[in-house]
Formats: C-alpha cells, structure tokens, sequence
C-alpha cells in the first residue's frame, strides 16, 4: 500500500509522513538560505514548520474521531524486504501516537517561539550569534525525528527515532560545547553531551537486544505482527523482552539505573531542557511502555519491576532534588521523579493514568523550565545591566557570578511578576495542588497504585510530598525573602515573546486536568481504541476520594514545611541552607546526590578504564605489539629479509633477472643483425623456411 | 545465374571500375585540386562498403565455384573497406606534406583493396592466386611512391623482389595441390581427399608451400624479412594501409584455404604452425625491442602480432575449435587494425617533411607539447601490449582462450611471456613522451586528426563492451 491508496481512504491521513517532511524542509531552508536571514526569519520558519506539524496532528485526530478511532496506516516507502521480515516506512495513526503527536508539536510549537526570544539573548550572552541559526535546525530536526519515534508502525522505525532524537538530545545539549553552564571556556557541556549519549546507547543497547529477541521468536517487528505473536511465545521469551525493552526506557526516560545523564543534560539552552529534556523526548521510554502494552500484560513480574523502577526512581529523585541549589538543576531531578511517576503507572498497566501525566507534565514542566529560563535571563540581563554600569559588585563576581542559582536570587517576585505567576501556577500544579493539571494526573495514578501495588503507592505518596516540599523551597528561595545579590535586584523581566508562551503553558497546565476528570474519562475514551484494538483492556480510572485528600493533604503539609524553613525566615545571603543544620548527612547526601556520579565513577567508569589500559597497555601494545608483533613476527620476518634480499635477492634473483635482460638485448641486437638489407639474405631466409617446412613434411 | 554470380563479387567489381573511372578522372584534376581525388577515392570506398554491408546474410558461389559468399568474407571485406578508408583519411595530408600528392595513389589503394576482397572470397586456389597479384602488385607501387627517394624506391623494390619470390612458391603449392587432387577448387580438394583419389604427402608437400607463399603477405618469421625494410622506406601512410589491409587479406586466405580445404592435414600442419607461430612471437617481440627508428619498431611489432595470431591458428584442424579460431583471429584483426591506424596516424604526424622526426627520442616531450596525441599514442601502445581498457587485450584474452582451450598451453605460455616482453618495447615510447625533455612536432589536418581520434576512442569504447563484437565474430562463418 503506497501512499497514493492511503488517500482513498476518508480524512486526512494522507498527511501523517508530512509529520517529518515539513520540520526537514524547515530546517533545510535554515540550513540552505538561514545564512541570509534575520534571527526573526530563522525562528519564525522554525516555529512555523512545528506548527504546520502541530495543525497536521489536529486535522489527524479530527479524521481519527471521524473514523470512530480506528488506526490508519500510511506506508511511505518500501524499506527492508529481507525474506519474511517486510518492514516499510509506514506511519500508524491511531489515538495513543496522535496524542503523542499533538504533545511534541504543541508544546514544541510554544517552545519553538519561545526560543525565538530565549536564543537572541542567549547567544549574546555567549558572544556567538552564529549559533543562533543552528540552534533551529537541531530543534526542527529533534521534532521531526520525534515524529518518527511517535507514528512508526514497527519497532525498527520506533527505532530510528529514537536513535535520532538521541542525536538531537546529544547536539543540543552540547550546543554550547565549547564551554560550561556559566559561559567559561571548558568541554564542561561537550562532556555532559557526551554522558548522556553514552548512557542512552546503554539503553538502546537494551532495546536493540529486545527487537532482535523479537525478530527471533516473532520474525517481524511491526506491532500488530509482534503483539499477535506475543501470546503464543512462552514467559520467558515475554520477560525477556519486556525487560530487554525496560533497559531502553531508563536510559531514554532517565530512570535507575541510567538516570545519570539527565541532570548534566542541563547544559543545554533551557529551550532544550524544557522541550527534550522535560516534555517530550524523555517521555519516549512511557511511551514505549504503553504501545508495548499487549507484551506487558503478558507479564506480571515485567510490570512489577517496571512499576517498582519507576516508584523508586520518583522517590529517589525527589530526596535529591530538595537538596540542589540550581534552578536547574532542581527541576531535572524534578524531571527523572515524575518520569517514574509515569514509568510506575505504565508498568502498573494503568496506562491512561501514566499518558495522562505524561500530557499534564509536558506542560507544567516545560512551564516551569521555561520560566526558569526566564528566571536565569532576567538575572543574566541585571548583570549584565550591572556590569555594564560599572556599579555594585559585579566585577567581582563575573568570573564566578552563576544566574541559575537559587542562593543568588530572592525577592524575583517584584522585578520579575509575569514569570513569577507562571512560575507559580507550573510549581501548584507539579506539587499536586487542586484543581491545577497535576492534582488530577497524579491523584490517578496514586489511586490505581492504592488498589494492587501498596509498596509502589508508599514511595509514589512519599516522593509527591518531597515534591511539593522542593517546589515550595524554590519559590520561597527565588521569588521571596530579599534580593541575595546585587543582580537580583537588578533583574529584568523578559519581553513578550518568552512571556505569551508561558502564559499559553500557565493556562494548559491550569486546565489540563480536564482532558481526563473523574467521570468523564475524555483521554481514556479516546486512547482506549488503541489498547482496545490490540486487545488490552483499560480499567476505568476511579476517583479515590482517600487518596486525594490524603495526597492533597500531604503537599499542604509539605508546602507549608517549606514555608516554616525557607519562607518565614528567608534566605539571606551567604547562609547555609537550614535543612542542612537540621538533617546534616542526609542533607549532604542530598547534596550531592547520593554520591550516584562517584559511585558510577568507582565502580563502572574507573573500572571500564582499568580495563581499557589493560587491553591497550599490557595486552595490545606490550604482549601484541611489542612482543608479538615485533619481536616475533617483525623479528623473524627481518630475519627472512635479510636472507632473502642479500644472498638470495641479490645474489640469484636479481642476478638472473639481469642476467636474462642483458641475455634479451644482446640477443635482440645479434638478431638485428642479421637484417643486413640485402635482398639476397631475406630470399636466403625464405628459402631457409621452405626447407625447412618440405623437410619436416618429408620425414614426418 | 550470371546475375548471381555477379551480385557475390559486387563490391569488388564497383570497387575496381571506380578505381579505373578514377584513374582517368584524376587527369582532369590539377595538382593543386588532389583533395577531390582523395573525396572520390572515400566516396568508391564508401559506396562498396555499403554495397557490402547489403550482402549482410547472403551466401552462395559464384562463377562456377570460384569465389564465394559468406559472413567470413562480408566481415572481412568491411573490414578492408574501413581500413582502406582510414588510409585515405590519413593519405591525403600527409601526401601533401610530404609533396608527394599525386591522384594515382588513390585509384592503386583501391585497386589494392578490391583485390584483398577479392582474395577473402577466392574459392579456388587460383582465385587466392590472382587475388595475392592483384592486392601486392599496386603495393608494391605504393611502396615506392616516394620516389626518387632512395629509401622509398628501394622499399619497392625490395617488396617486388621477394614478393615476387614468394609469390613463386604459392604457385608451385598450387600446383602440387592440383598435382595430388586434379582441381584448384577448395571444395574439389576435400572431395577428392574425402573419395581416397588424393595423394597425400603431395597435398601437404602443396600446403607446405601455399602456406609459405600466405606467410610471406602476413609476414611470419622466417618470412618477415622484407617487413622492417619496406614499412620503414614506404610512405608512412602506405605502411599503415599495407600492416592492417595485407594482414587481414592474408589471414583471410589462409584461414579460408587451410581451414575448408586443408583440414585433413591437421597433423601434419600444426606443429608447423606452432613453429611459426612460436618464432613469429619471440622474433618479433624481441628485435622490436632492439629498435630506434619508430617505423621499424612497428614493423617488428605488426611481425610479432601476426605470430598471436597464427598461435590461434594452430587449433584449424580441430573441428570443435575451427570456429573460435577464426573468430578470435578475426577479432584480433579488427582490434590490431583500429589500433595500427592509429599509432601509423601519430607517426605520420610527427613525421618531418624531409622524411625525419622518426628516431623515438623525437617523441620526446609530446606529453607536454600535445597532450592529446600523446595520449592517444599511449592508447595505442596500451592496446599493442594488451592492457585494459583497450581492445588489445580483448583481442588477446580471445586468443590466449582459443589456444589454451586447443590444449596448445606450451605456446599459450610463449605467447604471454613474449607479449610481456613487448611491453618494454611499447611503454617505453610513452615512457619517452611523457618524462623525456623535447620539441617535438606534430602537423595533421583535420581527417588525419579524425582517424587517431575516432581508433582511440574506438580502441577504448569497444573494449568496454565486447560482447557486441564477440558476436560479431562469432557470426563470421566460412561456408564453401
């Protein structure tokens, strides 16, 4: 089926592969002509292929709910036709991947004008606005390989998205790669770019060992082949793969054990913390989960683990981030603690509890980095103001002056009011607080974990209060108490393009809940067609009314916490944080986040470099190079040269072959003679010949 | 029937009354007008080779057995004709630089053609006879057409003596062979050996000879001597129609008499063959290498060609073989044909008016004073040594494949060791135009320039896609 039949059938399915036409050909036209255009041109071609893709994915799910949700699917191309495995480029537009679609180009569309206004200033802060045009491409690429991931009808083309928003993710968060967060020259960045390529490839790793299981006991890897297959196959073979496919999730949503990666990814432009970091790319590993549905169903103790990973993961994640000093930086242990809220609900098989996070968390987190961004903008221009006004203690403080630093801020609140309400509403609806979008998202995933999984709901409720609890402590620390620094005080508010998405965002991650309330079920009736259709049965959410006042009732209780230590007597400047009297080691360990990098350090990267020298000092280089290689090989091979090229080269060899050449030419010139120019000789010659010829022919 | 009989020798017949129509018509040309000579003389040439092109799948005899009609001889005499055009092609500047520019040149190459076709298609010993006359007497007279140059004059004569002399022996196996069949009829000798009525050893005494009289024209050793001496005194331009139309018409005679009438003898033949063929190789190989004077290099260099292919020609008398000899000599013809044109054109070109510039170091520097020539000549000596891309290793893979496949792997090994020799001979030419320090000079018109183009480029070309010509050849069959 080519594309030309896909269009007979209704609606506009046609239009799923222009998903990833339309962000290539932006960033082509960047990449082509972006050197002519103005920074406005460049952002605007940007966000308007993003939202050309965002208009797509509604005129999809228009022609999805016109079509009664049943899935449509729209082969591109012929891809790989190797014996029985038929693999094309074919998009799957159903309920679960147009969901996903309307996310990443949603939000990416309002991140991309975001950028617009975050990368002008950025790039001037970095004093290179080359960089500015590139910055776009990477963003238009990263969507269109989002694309990929979200519609491939296989897992091989799951795949190629998922290994190419890896590579976005890696460009963009080395972006600045030539530096560190702060702008000094460092391969700071190109290195936190390189963790977390190497610990996604660990997990894709992973995913490749489970399509390869797959393709091995299934013979295909397109979804629907796999999950009619998956039932026939024994446990084992189901575990296997379930779990071979978890590898890839903690890698790609940051979950234990390959978690790591997520927090330094940081270093990239807060645009791409916000889109890649926060909303979307990471997501990818829930979303594997949910379209892997049919296969962990199949397998309790798969959804165990998976449920079991994503609880401790929230907890583990959330004592971390009450210990972090970077706006940051709190918001991406923030990040790796709701993915496991996800990771848990999937792996519970409440799948719609878990996409519906999924869907709220894309928009209050990427408010919440988006205005933390602005937060560190607003800062970087009052020092900039400062040092350019030759006043105040700037000049002191430029080589170590950090914008993203809670401990430097204060009292943002009065200079910088449009970010702070937006900043406030993203943090209320990440604390759980009603009615905002979390309250709603979190409280079902809470009250499916309190019917079957009491551990998972334990961790899941404890690492909501921590939640709540760091949520409090940065508004406290960054828009209360008084100015810390000269720079706080003298922070801007960002103009209207950073601030109009954010309001956009304020407003979806306010009323977000409503996609999925109690009773109305809005997200499970439309994803439902996609489980149902591979014969996964969601059960109705219901709302628990124990579970949400007690929730509820546990965030208040965090917040005010937060108040009683950070609010009441704020912050001032130079002071150690008061948990730290209070908890003292444990706040240490929060610190420095439970020593997971030095443990990685220790145990796998000094290992991992142990053995490297091994084989290349003491097995490649000494015993095969200089034993094997030069002394044996080299050795007796010199040893042979040297017999072969004097006594038997030049003695005989060479000899012979000049010996035979002289032979040659003097024969050639003592037969030239005979050619004496006399008629006489030449009649002498045939005549020779003649009786020759008669007197062989005579004897014979 | 006559009309028939007429329609198997049609080119020829039109080839000779146009070559005698021009002959008178020249007188009316002043000397200054020669290029409407040289423009008739293609035109004839042309015309044949159309009317030759349209015999394309017929065959039949002719006046009474004489001649024949076959894809052997359609083949062969298109090749005659394109040769015979190219020599024109190159002649008429070169003529008239040399101030030798007079219109009989003309009509006696297309005398000298109609008789070489007409010996592809003799059917009768006598026919091969008349034909060998017709095709050398006009050479002769081309060989000395640079007269009163001593060295033209001399080549001339040279030529008439001892063509003469061979010419004696052809005759004296002709009439050996009639003496042991009672016919001169090709046919009648198979029938007569077939009926037991022949005499044997009188018939291979006859085939000993004839093969001697065919091994002069194509200059087999040890009946190669004339060679050096008359390609070097002959007009350049004369060299090169007399190397490839001489050949051809002599293997074609050869091949024709030996393998339709003489297959009975194939034991008694072949190790004569393989003397010749062995001699022919290594003889001429190895004296090219001796050589200063580019024409007489050529020259050793066309003996030793002549000897691959008569290494093919061993295999005549095994039936499975007959055809694939004949078709890779025929190949071979046509590879060493384009080529030779080509490389006899780049030595006519950088020949000097007073008959000098044809020691090899006047090639020196040619690279760089005409990059397209030397290139050119590059091809050509690629081709001559059998390196690809050029025809010339076709050619040879289609006889090395022949002799080996007729078990004659001693010779086959002759063969390639010989052939590595001549690359000394051959790249040492490029290897002087391109690292050696000169001046030299290279003067063409535009038909000159168009055949060293046209055989180079040929040389290539064809040589990437071969199967074309490999069922070219494999169609040319000999019919009586």
């Amino acid at each position: 089926m080519l594309l030309s039949e896909a269009t007979h059938s209704a609606g506009f399915f046609f239009l799923a592969p222009w998903l990833v036409f339309v962000p290539l050909i932006g960033l082509l036209i960047n990449l082509i002509f972006g050197r002519r255009f103005s920074e406005k041109t460049i952002g605007t071609i940007a966000s308007l292929a993003a939202g050309t893709d965002f208009v797509i994915a509604v005129l999809l799910a228009w022609s999805l709910a016109a079509a009664g949700g049943h899935e449509a699917q729209v082969t591109l191309a012929e891809w790989i036709h190797i014996g029985n495995l038929q693999l094309d480029w074919t998009f799957r537009v159903d309920t679960l991947s147009v969901m996903m679609m309307l996310v990443v180009s949603g939000v990416g569309t309002l991140i991309h004008i975001y950028a617009i206004g975050y990368m002008h200033e950025d790039v001037r802060y970095k004093n290179d606005p080359g960089r500015y045009r590139r910055f776009f491409i990477y963003l238009n690429l990263f969507i269109a390989m989002m694309m990929i991931l979200v519609s491939g009808d296989s897992y091989l083309m799951l795949f190629v998205g998922w290994e190419g928003v890896g590579l976005c993710s890696f460009l963009l968060i080395g972006f600045w790669y030539d530096m560190d967060t702060l702008g000094r020259p460092s391969w700071a960045n190109s290195n936190a770019a390189k963790k977390a390529f190497i610990a996604n490839r660990v997990g894709d790793f992973g995913f490749l060992l489970a399509a390869f299981t797959m393709f091995w006991y299934f013979g295909t890897l397109q979804f629907d082949g796999v999950f009619a297959a998956a039932p026939q196959a024994s446990e084992g073979v189901i575990l296997a793969v379930t779990l071979f496919l978890l590898i890839g999730v903690t890698g790609k949503s940051a979950q234990i054990p390959l978690y790591i990666w997520l927090p330094d990814a940081m270093a990239g432009p807060t645009p791409v913390s916000a889109l890649i970091h926060a909303a979307t790319m990471v997501t990818a590993g829930v979303y594997l989960v949910a379209r892997s549905a049919p296969l962990y169903s199949l397998s309790h103790q798969a959804q165990y683990i998976v449920a079991m990973v994503g609880g401790v993961t929230a907890l583990f994640a959330a004592t971390i981030a009450v210990g972090q000093y970077d706006i940051k930086k709190v918001l991406a242990y923030s990040t790796i603690s709701q993915l496991g809220f996800m990771v848990a609900a999937v792996g519970m098989g409440a799948y719609v509890a878990g996409l519906f996070h999924l869907v709220t968390h894309a928009f209050f987190k990427a408010l919440l980095f988006l205005s933390a961004g602005s937060v560190i903008l607003g800062m970087e221009r009052g020092h900039h103001h400062l040092a350019h006004h030759g006043h105040g203690d700037a000049h002191h403080e430029e080589e170590v002056f950090d914008p993203g630093d809670m401990r430097n801020m204060g009292n943002l609140r009065k200079r910088m009011p449009v970010t702070f309400t937006v900043y406030l509403i993203g943090a209320l609806a990440l604390g759980g607080i009603f009615p905002f979008a979390g309250f709603w998202s979190k409280d079902e995933i809470l009250a499916e974990a309190f019917k079957e999984f009491k551990t998972v709901y334990w961790l899941l409720a404890i690492a909501a209060f921590f939640t709540a609890f760091y949520m409090g402590r940065q508004i406290w620390m960054v828009f209360f108490g008084n100015e810390r620094t000269e720079v706080a005080a003298h922070a801007e508010e960002s103009p209207r393009v950073i601030t109009v998405p954010l309001m956009i965002l304020a407003a979806l991650s306010t009323l977000g809940g409503a996609l999925n309330l109690p009773g109305l079920h809005t997200l499970e009736t439309w994803v439902e067609h996609t489980f149902e259709a591979v014969g996964v049965h969601l059960n109705v959410g219901e709302f628990n009314l124990t579970v949400a006042l007690s929730s509820t009732g546990l965030a208040l209780l965090a917040i005010f916490l937060s108040w009683l230590l950070y609010g009441r007597k704020p912050l001032q400047a130079g002071d150690a944080d008061p948990l730290k009297k209070m908890l003292g080691p444990i706040f240490t360990g929060m610190e420095n986040k439970w020593w997971v990098d030095e443990g990685y350090q220790a145990l796998v990267i000094d290992r991992y470099n142990d053995l490297a020298r091994f084989l290349a000092q003491t097995l490649d280089w000494d015993f095969w190079h200089d034993w094997f290689h030069e002394k044996v090989i080299a050795g007796a091979y010199h040893g042979l040269v040297a017999f072969l090229s004097d006594p038997i080269d030049r003695g005989l060899i060479d000899a012979a072959a000049n010996g035979l050449a002289r032979l040659t030419k003097n024969s050639a010139a003592s037969l030239r003679r005979l050619q004496n120019g006399f008629v006489r000789s030449y009649a002498l010659s045939v005549l020779l010949g003649v009786v020759l010829i008669m007197g062989y022919l005579l004897i014979k | 029937m006559a009309q028939l009989d007429f329609y198997t020798l049609l080119p020829t017949v039109v080839l000779m009354a146009w070559a005698s129509g021009l002959l008178i018509a020249d007188l009316f040309i002043p000397r200054d007008r020669k290029a409407w000579t040289a423009g008739l003389a293609a035109l004839g040439l042309a015309l044949a080779l159309g009317l030759t092109l349209a015999q394309i799948g017929r065959t039949g005899t002719g006046f009474a057995g004489m001649v024949t009609l076959d894809p052997f001889a359609v083949l062969a005499n298109s090749l005659l004709l394109v040769s015979g055009l190219l020599a024109v092609g190159l002649s008429f500047g070169y003529l008239r630089r040399r101030d030798i520019d007079r219109g009989e040149y003309y009509s006696l190459t297309l005398f000298s053609v109609a008789g070489m076709m007409l010996m592809t298609q003799a059917a009768d010993l006598i026919v091969v006879f008349l034909a060998l006359e017709m095709f050398s007497l006009p050479l002769y007279v081309l060989a000395a057409f640079a007269r009163p140059q001593p060295d033209s004059e001399e080549a001339g004569l040279k030529y008439f003596l001892l063509g003469a002399f061979s010419a004696g022996f052809l005759i004296y196996g002709i009439a050996l062979v009639y003496g042991a069949t009672q016919t001169t009829a090709l046919a009648g000798v198979v029938t007569a050996v077939a009926t037991g009525t022949a005499s044997l050893p009188l018939l291979a005494a006859g085939a000993g000879l004839i093969l001697v009289g065919l091994g002069f024209k194509v200059a087999a050793v040890p009946f190669h001597m004339w060679t050096p001496d008359v390609y070097q005194g002959a007009p350049t331009s004369v060299t090169a129609f007399m190397a490839a139309g001489a050949k051809i018409a002599g293997f074609a005679a050869l091949m024709r008499v030996f393998v339709q009438a003489f297959p009975v003898l194939g034991e008694k033949l072949t190790p004569i063959l393989w003397t010749l063929a062995a001699l022919t190789m290594f003889l001429g190989n190895l004296v090219a290498i001796a050589q200063s004077n580019i024409k007489r290099m050529l020259a050793y260099s066309s003996i030793a060609h002549a000897g691959y292919i008569l290494m093919a020609l061993t295999a005549y008398a095994n039936p499975q073989m007959r055809q694939m000899a004949v078709s890779a000599a025929l190949f071979y013809l046509l590879a060493y044909a384009l080529t030779n044109f080509g490389a006899w054109g780049v030595v006519a070109a950088l020949e000097k008016q007073n008959g000098g510039g044809l020691e090899l170091n006047d090639y020196a520097g040619l690279g760089r004073k005409s990059p397209a020539l030397a290139a050119a000549m590059t091809i050509f000596m690629l081709s001559f040594t059998g390196v690809p891309p050029t025809l010339g290793l076709i050619g040879k893979i289609y006889l090395f494949r022949v002799t080996v496949e007729a078990g004659f792997i001693g010779l086959a090994v002759i063969g390639v060791l010989t052939s590595l020799v001549s690359a000394y001979y051959y790249l040492r030419v490029v290897v002087v135009m391109y690292m050696r320090e000169g001046e030299p000079e290279a003067s063409m018109d535009g038909w000159h320039k168009a055949v060293i183009a046209l055989s180079a480029a040929l040389t290539v070309l064809l040589s990437l896609a071969p199967a074309a010509l490999f069922s070219l050849v494999s169609g040319a069959t000999l019919l009586f």
